[in-house]
């Protein structure tokens, strides 16, 4: 049973402890910064914090002694000679059957560090980092010092080995509306799966561009994104180009994936050799985005589901989280505890965590709540918060 | 010698610069920086990103003129300028 939660918030980084069945939130950390991730590393206890200074660049802070004190982490940096095809966002003008132009380089800057993953056992000093735009980066040394993944950054479907010179393919990555914060529009890397019985084997997810595997610790990546359908593009089938707003794995059944997709919930036996979509909008599971899997029963998983992306809120004004523990075959509402009448809120992607029977989530409304009974019934811990980007167990 | 002025956002993550006078040798832009962050090592991956250029929504001036160059920090520091630093407004 965990004892801690951990959000990333707009104007901090708050931690609850338990006490008995009571959680009590602590001062909040990092005050007035946003951080847009904040997790706890369970092999020892280490507390991360990504900082997303709208001035100073993006930073990682670390807690070694449980959050009594933080200390700044090294920047990412990218190396020299890192860069990327620069891409627009698709104006009123845009036609999708034009014919490719001259690509535009840039050189990479770190925008965001968007998610912290935590390597296993076998690997105690792994940690690996998501970024705007589009660059995964790995420590060794317990988060002292950072590398860029250059495989997946030199990677085919982004045109391949820019350090080295001119692109030899399309760049198929195309950007995240998270991006448009920093003036930019670009790829981002939000999730990062790592199978518990193989550290070399690894599913990264990139809005926009999809799911990407590697079996031998990150030397060559392979596009993972059959079966899925991008029904807003001119071709739904197409290998990139995908949208997956949060990927996660079953610890105890790898094979098992699932992601909340901009175009639906999809789900995965083969380890995302084939996608499924088992969105039911009938009864309200379709579009949001944060997805938690059980960590014993690959079949089960949680989403909140939310009205369709123009609107972007809690479907009729109540707001509920949806169940499924066939594999998406059926999905149970749960709506006890959570408000029923005139709430707006949205979860975000990082927003919804689970641990045992423990399920907690987060809204940019600043509402948190909690479950401990799988979901069924929930209860507030608060309706005063910041805007939460991020909930995590420690 | 020229002075730098730091706004004062700054101290909470470089309290070493606070409560003093930071004078640094006269030289680029780039070369006072690279002085400051000898004083409060770190201090530049604050208001530079990886290739050295100014970050986005910070503004450095030269008494009363902004910095031209962005990207290498080429404007000279006199001796007897101040270079101020600060952040562009931003809010909620």
């Amino acid at each position: 049973m965990s004892n801690m939660i951990l959000l990333g918030t707009r104007k901090g980084t708050v931690i609850f402890d338990r006490s008995n069945s009571t959680w009590i939130p602590r001062p909040i950390e990092h005050a007035g910064i946003p951080v847009c991730y904040a997790a706890r590393d369970p092999r020892n206890g280490a507390l991360w914090a990504s900082l997303d200074h709208g001035h100073w660049g993006p930073k990682l802070s670390r807690s070694r002694d449980s959050g009594m004190t933080w200390e700044d982490v090294l920047s990412l940096k990218y190396p020299e000679g890192a860069r990327y095809i620069v891409k627009y966002l698709p104006g009123p003008d845009f036609d999708p059957e034009a014919p490719v132009g001259q690509p535009e380089y840039k050189d990479a800057t770190v925008f965001k560090i968007w998610n912290l993953a935590f390597g296993t056992a076998e690997q105690p000093g792994r940690l690996y980092a998501g970024t705007i735009p589009g660059g995964l980066f790995v420590s060794d040394d317990g988060g002292d010092s950072w590398e860029l993944n250059r495989p997946l950054w030199n990677h085919e479907s982004r045109g391949g080995n820019l350090f080295a010179g001119e692109a030899t393919s399309e760049n198929r990555w195309s950007g995240t509306p998270a991006s448009i914060d920093y003036g930019v529009f670009e790829p981002g890397i939000h999730s990062i799966v790592i199978d518990p019985r193989d550290p070399l084997h690894l599913h990264i997810a990139v809005s926009s561009a999809g799911v990407l595997e590697t079996t031998d610790g990150g030397q060559s990546w392979t596009g993972r994104n059959r079966g899925m359908l991008n029904d807003y593009m001119p071709n739904p089938e197409a290998e990139w180009g995908h949208d997956p707003h949060f990927v996660v794995g079953c610890a105890g059944q790898p094979e098992h994936l699932w992601q909340q997709n901009h175009c639906g919930v999809f789900y995965s036996d083969d380890g995302a050799m084939k996608w499924k979509k088992v969105s039911m909008p009938d009864v309200g599971v379709h579009f949001g985005f944060p997805i938690a899997v059980d960590a014993h029963d690959g079949r089960t998983a949680w989403v909140v589901p939310a009205r369709a992306d123009m609107e972007r809120m809690a479907i009729g004004g109540g707001l509920f989280v949806a169940r499924t523990t066939d594999g998406g075959q059926s999905w149970q509402s749960f709506r006890s505890g959570l408000p029923q009448e005139n709430a707006y809120d949205i979860v975000l992607r990082h927003g919804l965590d689970v641990s045992g029977d423990s399920l907690c989530f987060g809204s940019t409304t600043g509402n948190v709540f909690l479950s401990e009974d799988r979901g069924e019934t929930w209860r507030c811990l608060g309706h005063h918060f910041p805007p939460v980007y991020s909930v995590r167990f420690g | 010698m020229p002075t730098v002025e730091v706004t004062r956002h700054l101290y909470r993550f470089f309290p070493a610069l606070e409560n003093r006078t930071i004078r640094v040798p006269a030289g680029s832009v780039a070369e006072v920086l690279r002085a400051v962050d000898e004083l409060a090592p770190g201090f530049s991956d604050y208001v530079l990103d990886e290739h050295g250029a100014l970050r986005r929504h910070v503004i450095m001036s030269l008494n009363d003129t902004i910095v031209i160059d962005r990207k290498t920090l080429s404007d000279r520091v006199p001796e007897d300028a101040t270079l101020y630093i600060f952040q562009a407004l931003s809010g909620g």
